[in-house]
């Protein structure tokens, strides 16, 4: 199988391996092998298997069907325990870490030595020692909740380091991380393939798997679609069919920019965050019918708080009006009253009830009102008509409308709010971050939605950290930095690096996280 | 660093192990069976408890399904104690909806009886007043009184996010000294804890006041305050599925984030649960001492309030459920006086109520059984 030529044997190697669940396939017959010091990314939509395959890999899941070797060698595991005893390490999407603890006593936790004092100070060298090898940049002494989410994933790699892992499995590293944070993951991952060691990288971005991966596997509903290609001379379009099934377009179509009367205006708003710092210092903006305004920015600059004070949910100082309407203090029912519509940045903690129905989680917003609503009484039967309707209209894929949402996969839960949000006939649509972690189809059908609204009339505010969609979507961009507006371009106008020098609040030459997102612009 | 071996030694090894895998979608039967079989297992455990310190398992059973089923007037007697567990289980069971740990049932349920005691011993209504109006005051007082015990703590957790937990819990002490400061004192019938007997027009009406008319009726000390309870299982089961405010609760219950961002006002709401769910404590406390007692005293409750928070679990918060789970443990009550030792029923409880927790599992895990 080694067609490099090398006499190494594979790191992992499987073959037909087959996975069932009540009702779906989720691994079917998937031959999949990892070659020493590559990384390998594996690549397919939602729901196409990826995690099964590699839960299977690190003992969480046993297969059905199929054989597993670990550097040549057969292996069955029983618990993730014998797969780090194998030498592999998986970090999954959501960490393992005890917030109260320090790094070091982290990466401790579990293991058979120290097995009585501790020696902290011993081992945060240690640990240090470890990280620095790597250019992994963590404090050993940090209490795991100070840290932020990029620097929580770099103690889970260190973890699995620390045990010993040369098979680092990471499941959509990136889908947590800001643009710098995925530059700096990937010059860790580069270090550590340089050491030896070898790297599945799962994912479903096709920008991120070209720049990082040796090769590529692609799976599609279960199945593999194109087995451990080399990505050199891969082009995006290639890995979108293989992974859609489909020909994908690259953009939505939109139309003229026929922008109609202001429907929001901001004027000196001021907003706290939930620790009581200061988040919005200042923020004035009008929307207009018609128009997409996009918020640029690096996450954590206010935009989580700026969608927030305009739909309800937050308070404020300043002036916000909505189609000319003051109100000093606004509620969400206000908000909704006023046909404000709001696509949440948390889809399942805050956008969707998820151990409710389809049904129950796309009448939120209407059932209140007739028809819905009858007097105090729910219409049950009207409900669920409006269920079918919008589940066929807007794909939502699942076996029926009584099906809890948390058994959604995210695209078809962002169709839900979506359809839900959208079906109220907003004058204002706020959408946070509507494509993140969605697959390449999914966001083709949400730019499309988006789109739609906007023929239709309505202002939309579009908060992205991609500035690849904030560009192809908008009509207007607004960059936002430490709760400011730095600047609004209009997007025909707006100059790609001016856009990126504005985000990182104007200081220095071009912007690092802007690199990993835009075609054409060379790389640090 | 690690063993080498470990891998090959795993693969090599084969013998049954036990799998837990996450279960994304749980059947719609499932839960119910997943009760059945707690229920059972309980059942289970306390017999083989029973045989080991000597006991006769299956006679206990016996004996217990007898003296809470065996004839019209102990199934009667069951339907009797089973009334203030239906209404402080739905107590309990619309709280724990929207994730209010009510725990104050006993409190509230303690100030019902107080309340309604006041319409006949304060007196509210002049002396002599017709069962038709006292009846309904008396109903009121209860509700009403329960319900302001619930407000209390709904105030502390919607407005200064006190822990209800706390709350309650605490407040059930209040209430019960609350009482005792009553029968002991201004209320006091010659000295004794209790009060002097109500008259007939403030007793619920029994089935074996119809005797004279229906001689089988006679002895049935089934009363009025049964009718009261299903009829509020029955609305509160319609009120949760069918209506606006239900869905509220609902998606409350499920996720307070999504529920501000449906423009639910959770304060106000967290508000009204509290003092209906105490209300329908207080109700039970009124028909304690209007259906059963016909007086107040402190001994009022052998801890109906608490069972209450077993029955709502065993139900698992579905009101209609609630009914059979309050009869199932009205029997068990009733037996524990026939028993003995008296704590046997008072075991079987709390086993069930573990085995219950503990079913959680079955559905939140498939288990499987694989070869290693
Ligand atoms: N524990 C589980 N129980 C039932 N179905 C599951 C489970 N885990 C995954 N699935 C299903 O298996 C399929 C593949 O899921 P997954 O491996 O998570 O996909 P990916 O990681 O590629 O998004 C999906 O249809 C998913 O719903
Ligand atoms: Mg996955």
């Amino acid at each position: 199988m080694t067609s490099d030529g090398s006499t190494a044997p594979l790191a992992i190697e499987l073959r037909g391996i087959v996975k069932r669940f009540p009702g779906v396939v989720a691994n079917d017959g998937v031959d999949f092998d990892l070659r020493p010091g590559e990384v390998h990314a594996l690549l397919g939509e939602n729901g196409a298997g990826k995690s099964t395959l590699m839960n299977i890999v690190a003992g969480l899941y046993r297969p059905d069907e199929g054989e597993m070797r670990v550097d040549g060698r057969p292996v069955r595991f029983r618990s993730p325990r014998d797969a780090i005893a194998a030498g592999l390490g998986m970090i999954h999407q959501h960490f393992a870490l005890v917030p109260s603890q320090t790094v070091t006593e982290n990466v401790l936790l579990g293991l058979d030595r120290p097995r009585f004092l501790l020696g902290l100070a011993k081992h945060d060298e240690e640990m240090a020692a470890l990280a620095a090898g790597l250019g992994l940049k963590v404090d050993p002494r940090a209490k795991v909740w100070q840290l932020s989410v990029g620097e929580q994933q770099r103690v889970e790699v260190l973890k699995m380091l620390y045990r010993g892992a040369h098979v680092l499995i990471m499941d959509e590293p990136t889908a947590v991380l800001a643009p710098q944070e995925v530059d700096e993951l990937f010059r860790t991952l580069r270090a550590m393939t340089a050491s030896g060691r070898s790297i599945v990288f799962i994912s479903h971005k096709l920008a991120e798997v070209l720049a990082i991966a040796d090769r590529i596997t692609v799976m599609r509903r279960g199945r593999v679609t194109a087995s451990g290609i080399a990505a050199a001379g891969t082009s995006k379009g290639d890995l979108a069919r293989l992974m859609v099934g489909r020909e994908v377009l690259g953009s939505v179509e939109r139309t003229m920019f026929r922008p109609g009367a202001v429907v929001l205006s901001m004027r000196d708003v001021h907003a706290e965050n939930d620790k009581g710092l200061p988040a919005l210092r200042g923020v004035s903006l009008d929307v207009r019918a018609g128009e997409i305004l996009g918020i640029a920015g690096v996450a954590g600059n206010g935009q989580s708080e700026l969608a927030q004070v305009v739909t309800g949910l937050r308070p404020f100082l300043g002036r916000i009006e909505i189609a000319g309407d003051v109100a000093e203090r606004r509620s969400a029912r206000d908000a909704i009253r006023r046909g404000v519509a709001h696509v949440p940045e948390d889809r399942t903690g805050v956008g969707s009830a998820p151990n409710l129905s389809i049904t129950d989680n796309l009448i939120m917003k209407a059932y209140r009102e007739a028809p819905i609503a009858h007097g105090w009484v729910i219409d049950v039967s009207a409900a669920r008509r409006m269920a079918e309707s919008l589940k066929d209209e807007y794909s939502i894929a699942a076996p029926s409308i009584d099906t809890l949402a948390r058994l959604l996969s995210g695209g078809n839960l962002q169709r839900l709010i979506l359809a839900r949000e959208i079906e109220s006939k907003p004058s204002l649509l706020v959408a946070v971050q509507p494509t993140r972690g969605l697959d390449v189809g999914a966001i083709e059908a949400v730019h499309r939605l988006l789109m739609a609204r906007r023929e239709a009339g309505a202002a939309t505010i579009l908060i992205s950290e991609d500035l690849d969609e904030i560009l192809g979507l908008s009509d207007r961009v607004a960059v936002i930095y430490e709760g400011l507006i730095l600047g609004t371009f209009d997007v025909a106008e707006a100059d790609v690096q001016e856009l990126g020098l504005l985000m990182t609040g104007g200081t220095g030459g071009l912007p690092l996280e802007v690199a990993p997102i835009l075609p054409g612009v060379p790389g640090a | 660093m690690t063993a080498a071996g470990s891998p090959q030694g795993v693969a090599a090894r084969s013998r049954r192990t036990v799998q837990l895998e996450r279960r994304l979608d749980v059947p719609r039967w499932l839960p119910y069976l997943a009760t059945l079989g707690a229920v059972a297992f309980a059942l289970l455990v306390s017999a083989m408890i029973l045989a080991a310190v000597g006991g006769d398992p299956i006679r206990s059973y016996l004996h217990i399904v007898d003296s809470a089923f065996g004839d019209i007037g102990v199934i009667s007697d069951t339907m009797v104690k089973a009334t203030p567990l239906i209404l402080t289980g739905l107590a309990c069971a619309l709280a724990f909806r929207m994730r209010l740990w009510n725990i104050g049932a006993e409190g509230q349920l303690l100030m019902g009886a107080w309340g309604a005691s006041a319409v006949v011993l304060v007196p509210l209504l002049p002396p002599g007043a017709p069962a038709l109006v006292v009846i309904p005051a008396m109903t009121l007082a209860g509700f009403a009184a329960g319900a302001l015990w619930g407000f209390i703590p709904g105030l502390l957790k919607a407005r200064l996010a006190m822990n209800e937990i706390i709350a309650t819990l605490m407040l059930n002490y209040v209430a019960a000294l609350w009482i005792a400061f009553w029968v002991f004192g201004p209320w006091s019938e010659g000295g004794f804890q209790l009060t002097a007997q109500f008259p007939r027009e403030a007793w619920l009406p029994r089935l074996t006041d119809l005797a004279a008319q229906v001689p089988a009726l006679g002895g049935l000390t089934v009363h009025l305050g049964l009718a009261f309870a299903l009829v509020a299982a029955v609305a509160l089961w319609f009120i949760l599925r069918r209506s606006r405010w239900g869905y509220e609760i609902r998606l409350t219950g499920d996720s307070p984030p999504a529920a501000r961002y449906a423009g639910i006002d959770i304060a106000r709401n967290t508000i009204a649960i509290f003092m209906i769910s105490g209300g329908l404590a207080g109700l039970a406390g009124m028909a304690e001492v209007s259906g059963v007692v016909h007086r107040l005293q402190q001994a009022i409750s052998p801890g109906y309030g608490f069972t209450a928070i077993i029955v709502a679990y065993i139900a698992r918060f579905n009101p209609l459920g609630v009914i059979v789970a309050a009869i199932l443990f009205g029997a068990l009550i009733l037996a524990g006086r026939e028993i003995q030792p008296a704590g046997v029923p008072g075991m079987i409880q709390g086993i069930v109520l573990f085995s219950l927790i503990a079913s959680e599992v079955v559905l939140r895990y498939r288990i499987r059984l694989v070869r290693g």
